[in-house]
Parts: structure tokens; C-alpha cells; sequence
């Protein structure tokens, strides 16, 4: 059965459900639980639930130590810049350790941090950097844009036998949608539909997704039928899915948060230019941030970030129809 | 160049009388631990060698000097304790436990290594024996084996976790994070410091104004001491103590021993930065030619036993070599596979 909840709630429920039912599953962090109070605490105890003091380093370098022990540590970064001061720990070591010692050892952890919260909160706190995780072997990166992917990507995330950096957005965190009862898990790896269509293939991750959905409602007044597939995870990232879709609509708009030259656009542009260049029947459109920090200035901070309207833009530009409409 | 390099017996004066206590030592104690350091430097110089002929290739780093520490250290271990070590890691690797063959083999980038050629001398890892992580960046193993000590704390149990690192990983952030949290969580964590007063290639005076690594953690308040790491018996006696401690559970701990970094940081390294050092000061700073000499002196030893122990060192580690190079190296699909666990 489902039901509606927001998604930051989905998040914590399928964290409650692994650790329940698996106790080799740990959930540290900064503020994590600070209260004996806490649920968490009250279901788990202080052994299994802990605040780390700010220490990025040690609280990611310890979840592999951990994970190399047997255990399954959720690791809580809140923003997902706070894992750039332990990028040795994030690239560098956790999915490194598996293929360097010959297949010896499994890192099973995920890092957990919210992303992309462009809503004032300027230049340090709002960046889509997950290419920067999603570009090493060795790593899974998650992007839930759904109460339900919220929930099952995270449960999917604890079972997995790698380090998966599980991004949650902080614009959807307070979105409600149907979540299924009791455990549910999405596969990594597997990208949705979440409209079907026939003259154009929207990509879009994260909070794009919403925005790709927009424009789509929008474009099919003007009698263009837009498919949006949400890949859900960048690494690995399903090509077969988008490839599929290019090859029936022949048109392609990506739509992504980050910065034009850090997007997973710019990853699934690459591959489908190689892939499917022959079911191409116009270029490539990016919709992306533009490569500047997220400003500050609310005005600036609209300019600097994709939307439902550049989207639109860019599906009548590749469709050949943005004069008739402009 | 060669002269720099670690030589034999020769170097170690037979006469000379230690005043050294024989520091509990057992006969067979002494007699396990010189037979753990020459494996390991009977081991290092052929990798020297082959390093030069190119059988070896890439970065290496000798731990010729500090073989007391491995020694004292890791023989001391179970199975199931857990080492984590850096880029200079043969000597703990060997001493705890890992078969020579496979680690020649490793660094000779063959599929029968330790980590079927894919890790090579800066990652060794040999699960089976606990050498669990020897990273290339310096400290880089540090929190990690913090996490590997929360694991027993949290599972209750008595395993132990020893992690070796320099001291030019001391003025690094993530050994302060470490140290803070294995003292705040109370972690059966035991620091090795191998302090060869170089961090690289530059001596410690132009890395901090900390005259000890022992300083460094002094306000954490957990139990903390220096000592001599070519003398190995102090070194054992020493971390013994500590390791008693952490199989109850308590912790962590810090032993500092002061080393000798004979050969270069790296194999090839023309050690520019530094003067040779003249034989009879080697010869107080190397770990073998005391205990050698201390075990003939209370007569554990003979002459002939101390030959015997090179010449079977040298012997295993020439069939380490043959097994390497009959070895193949892994094919690109079984590589492949290991990129991430089903």
C-alpha cells in the first residue's frame, strides 16, 4: 500500500527499515540525533546512532574502516560540499580499496547529503557536483527526484556491497508523493519514465525532472509529445534506457542543475553522440547551470539555473520550431 | 648510490657490548623476530635490485631501518587484528603474515599477488592475514583505522587495530580528526609512528616546531611513550603493554618509535637532501645488527645461526622471485570484474 509523504520523510523511513532489519547498518553524523530523544536513538541506541563532531575525514575514512569490518555505516554530509574536504577518503580510497586489493575486500557504505539548494543559500551550499563523484570507478551516485525513488534508492544504497554517494535534493525535500509501505527498494542503475512521448527525449535528474515535466505539460499544447526519462543514478548510469528513447524520437534536450561543463548532461551527450549518432535528426540541446557559482542575488541565482521555460526553449530549438512559437 | 643502500652483516660490529637490556626477550622471541627482519630485508634489497633490472617497476618505497618496528609490532599479532599501513608496507606485510611469494609477486604486477597485480607496493592488502589497507596518500589510512576499531567496540570484541603511518602524515588534518575522535569514542586503536625525522624529502625541523609526535597528542590525554626502533626489543615490550590494554577494550594508544629511513623515499631517489651516514652510526640504527649482535653476546645464537638465517632469508625470497615470474599477468576481463561487487 502506498501513501503520500514528503520525500525528506521517505529518506528517514527507509533508514529506520534497513536498520532494523539488517544491525550491521550504522548512521553517524554532524547533528545526527543529538537528542537521546531521537527515534533513531530510542529504536537503535548511541552504539548504532552517533553525532560526529566536524571532522569530514574521519567520519567518511571511519564508514570504510567500518565497512571493511563487516559493518554497513550510513555516513550524514547534510551538504554535499562537506564531502569536498574529504575527497581523498570519497575517491580516492573507498572505491578504490576493492579493485586495488584484487577483489579482497567490499566497501559497502553510502554517504548521504543534500544538494543543489538554490534558494539563497549562495554560492557553497547549492552546487550540483555529483560528476565529481559520478566519474570514479568504484563509486555509485544516486539522485532521487521522487518521495518513492527517495526511499527505495536509499535502501537499495544500505544493501549495496559499494560506496554509494546518495545525493537527496534539498527543493523536494518538503514535496509529498506516493511511497509504498514496509520495504521497498529501486534497483540502481535503472532509469524511469516519467512521461512517455514520441517527438523529443528529455533527460533530466534531481529537480530538473519536475522542471522537464513542466515543460513538457507546456510543449504538448503545442502539440509536441515529449518523453522525460529520469536516469536516477549517474553511476552507473542506464545509456540502453536513454538510447532507446533517442532512437524512437530522434530529437534529444538535457536538462541538468549543473554547471554546463561538471553535468551529467554533458556525460549522456558524449556517449549518445557516439552511440546514437545515427538516430540523431537534429544537434544536441544542454540546458544546464551556466558555469558561474550560484549567486547569491535572487534575480541572479534564476538567471545562473535551468527551468521549465529555457527546457521548452530548447525542445522547440531542436524540433526546428522555436521561431514559429517565438 | 650503493653505498647508501642497506648493506649485510659486514657493517654490524661483532664486538661491540649493548648495554640494551635484553628487554624480556626469549630466546625464540629474538630468534622470530631476526628471522622476520632479514626475510624482510633480504626481501627489500632484491626489490631494489629488480627495480633497477625493471622487473619491478613504479613507485617503491623501502623500509630498510625500520624493519624493528614491523617486527615488534606485527608479530605480536593474531590473524585477525588488523594492520593498516601506507606506501612503505612491505615490512609489515611480511611480518604480518603475508606469504613473500605473493607479495613479490604483487610487485612484480602478476596475477598470483597478494592483489592480482592490481595494487602493487603502495596498496598492499592481504585480508586472509589482516593487512587490511596500506594506502598511497600519506594518512590517508589513519581514520580508517578508526573505523576498523569502532567495528570492535561495537561487535564487543577483543581484536585489535594497529595503524602504522610517519611522521610527515602528523601535520596532516586527518590525523588530528583521528586522533580526536579514537579519543573521544575511546577506540582499541593503536598509533605506530615509524619517526624517521624525514617527511619525504625534507627533515621534520622544516615541517613543524612539535619536537615529538608524542607531544603532538599529549592534550587527547591517552597513554603515549617513545622508543628506540632499532632496538626491538623495546619495541615489542612496549607495544606488548599496549596491545594487552586494547584487548580489553581500551584505548587508543600512541608509540612513537624513532627510525632510520636507510634508503631513499623512493627507489631511485638520489637523496640529494641528505649526507650518507658512516657506517658505524648505521650500525647503531639498524634494528638486525643489534638484535644480531645482542643474541650472540647472551649467546641465543651462534655465528652459524646467523649466517643460517640470511642465506634461508635470501633462499625464499629467491623462490618468491621465481614465483612471481611464472606467474601471468591478469587479463583485462578478469580486471574488469573487479571495478565494483555484484
Amino acid at each position: 500500500m502506498a501513501r503520500e509523504i514528503p520525500y525528506i520523510a521517505a529518506v528517514n523511513e527507509a533508514i529506520q527499515l534497513e536498520m532494523t532489519r539488517d544491525e550491521t547498518v550504522v548512521f553517524y553524523g554532524q547533528d545526527v540525533a543529538p537528542s537521546d530523544e531521537d527515534p533513531l536513538v530510542q529504536a537503535f541506541g548511541r552504539d548504532r546512532v552517533r553525532v560526529s563532531p566536524i571532522s569530514e575525514t574521519a567520519e567518511i575514512g571511519m564508514a570504510v574502516g567500518l565497512a571493511l569490518a563487516g559493518y554497513r555505516p550510513i555516513v550524514e554530509l547534510l551538504m554535499a560540499e562537506f564531502m569536498l574536504v574529504a575527497m581523498n577518503q570519497v575517491t580516492n580510497e573507498a572505491p578504490r580499496l576493492r579493485y586495488m586489493s584484487g577483489g579482497q575486500v567490499k566497501v559497502p557504505l553510502v554517504l548521504k547529503a543534500g544538494y543543489g539548494f538554490t534558494a539563497g543559500w549562495a554560492g557553497q551550499h547549492t552546487g550540483s557536483i555529483y560528476t565529481m563523484f559520478a566519474g570514479i570507478p568504484g563509486l555509485k551516485v544516486v539522485l532521487p527526484s521522487t518521495p518513492a525513488d527517495a526511499k527505495g534508492l536509499m535502501a537499495a544504497a544500505v544493501r549495496d556491497d559499494n560506496p554509494v554517494v546518495y545525493l537527496m535534493h534539498y527543493l523536494l525535500v518538503l514535496e509529498h508523493g506516493d511511497v509504498p509501505e514496509g520495504e521497498y527498494v529501486v534497483p540502481i542503475g535503472e532509469a524511469a519514465i516519467r512521461r512517455p512521448g514520441n517527438d523529443v527525449t528529455i533527460v533530466a535528474t534531481g529537480w530538473t525532472v519536475g522542471k522537464a515535466l513542466q515543460a513538457a505539460e507546456a510543449l504538448a499544447g503545442e502539440g509536441i509529445d515529449a518523453e522525460v526519462i529520469d536516469p536516477r543514478s549517474l553511476q552507473p548510469l542506464d545509456m540502453p534506457a536513454i538510447l532507446t528513447s533517442v532512437e524512437k524520437t530522434g530529437h534529444l534536450v538535457l536538462a541538468d542543475q549543473a554547471t554546463r561543463h561538471a553535468s551529467a548532461a554533458s556525460i549522456i551527450a558524449a556517449e549518445v553522440a557516439e552511440h546514437g549518432f545515427s538516430s540523431l535528426k537534429a544537434p544536441i540541446k544542454l540546458v544546464t547551470a551556466l558555469d558561474a557559482t550560484i549567486p547569491y542575488s535572487e534575480p541572479m541565482e534564476a538567471f545562473v539555473l535551468p527551468d521549465e521555460h529555457k527546457i521548452a526553449g530548447a525542445v522547440r530549438e531542436v524540433l526546428g520550431t522555436a521561431s514559429a512559437v517565438a | 648510490m650503493a653505498e647508501r643502500r642497506g648493506r649485510r652483516r659486514a657493517e654490524a660490529p661483532r664486538t661491540r657490548r649493548r648495554r640494551t637490556p635484553a628487554a624480556g626477550l626469549q630466546p625464540e622471541t629474538a630468534l622470530d623476530l631476526l628471522t622476520t627482519m632479514w626475510r624482510i630485508r633480504c626481501f627489500e634489497e632484491r626489490v631494489a635490485k629488480l627495480h633497477h633490472s625493471l622487473q619491478v617497476h613504479g613507485l617503491v618505497h623501502l623500509s630498510i631501518g625500520s624493519e624493528g618496528v614491523a617486527a615488534g609490532v606485527c608479530r605480536q599479532l593474531r590473524d585477525d587484528d588488523a594492520v593498516y599501513s601506507g606506501h612503505r608496507a612491505h615490512g609489515h606485510a611480511l611480518a604480518k603474515g603475508a606469504p613473500m611469494d605473493r607479495v613479490m609477486a604483487e610487485l612484480m604486477g602478476r596475477s598470483a599477488g597478494l592483489c592480482q597485480g592490481l595494487g602493487g607496493s603502495m596498496h598492499l592488502v592481504d585480508a586472509e592475514h589482516g593487512l587490511m589497507g596500506a594506502t598511497g596518500v600519506v594518512g590517508g589510512n589513519l581514520p580508517m583505522a578508526a573505523g576498523d576499531a569502532l567495528a570492535s567496540r561495537l561487535r564487543g570484541s577483543d581484536r585489535v587495530t594497529v595503524v602504522f603511518f610517519g611522521d610527515g602524515a602528523v601535520q596532516a588534518g586527518h590525523f588530528h580528526e583521528t586522533v580526536n575522535l579514537a579519543a573521544l569514542w575511546e577506540l582499541p586503536l593503536i598509533f605506530v609512528c615509524e619517526n624517521n625525522g624525514m617527511a619525504e624529502f625534507t627533515p621534520r625541523s622544516a615541517h613543524t616546531k612539535v619536537a615529538s609526535v608524542a607531544d603532538v597528542v599529549a592534550p587527547y590525554g591517552f597513554e603515549r611513550q617513545i622508543v628506540e626502533g632499532a632496538d626491538v626489543g623495546a619495541v615489542r615490550t612496549a607495544f606488548g603493554a599496549y596491545l594487552t590494554q586494547a584487548r580489553t577494550g581500551a584505548g587508543p594508544f600512541l608509540l612513537e618509535c624513532s627510525t632510520h629511513r636507510r634508503s631513499g623515499h623512493y627507489e631511485g631517489d638520489q637523496q640529494s637532501y641528505r649526507d650518507a651516514l658512516a657506517d658505524a652510526e648505521w650500525a647503531q640504527l639498524d634494528p638486525i645488527a643489534r638484535l644480531e649482535a645482542l643474541a650472540i653476546e647472551h649467546g641465543w645464537i651462534d655465528e652459524a645461526t646467523a649466517r643460517r638465517l640470511t642465506a634461508e632469508a635470501d633462499a625464499e625470497v629467491n623462490r618468491a622471485v621465481q614465483f612471481g615470474r611464472d606467474s601471468p599477468p591478469l587479463t583485462a576481463e578478469q580486471a574488469a570484474g573487479l571495478v565494483y561487487a555484484s
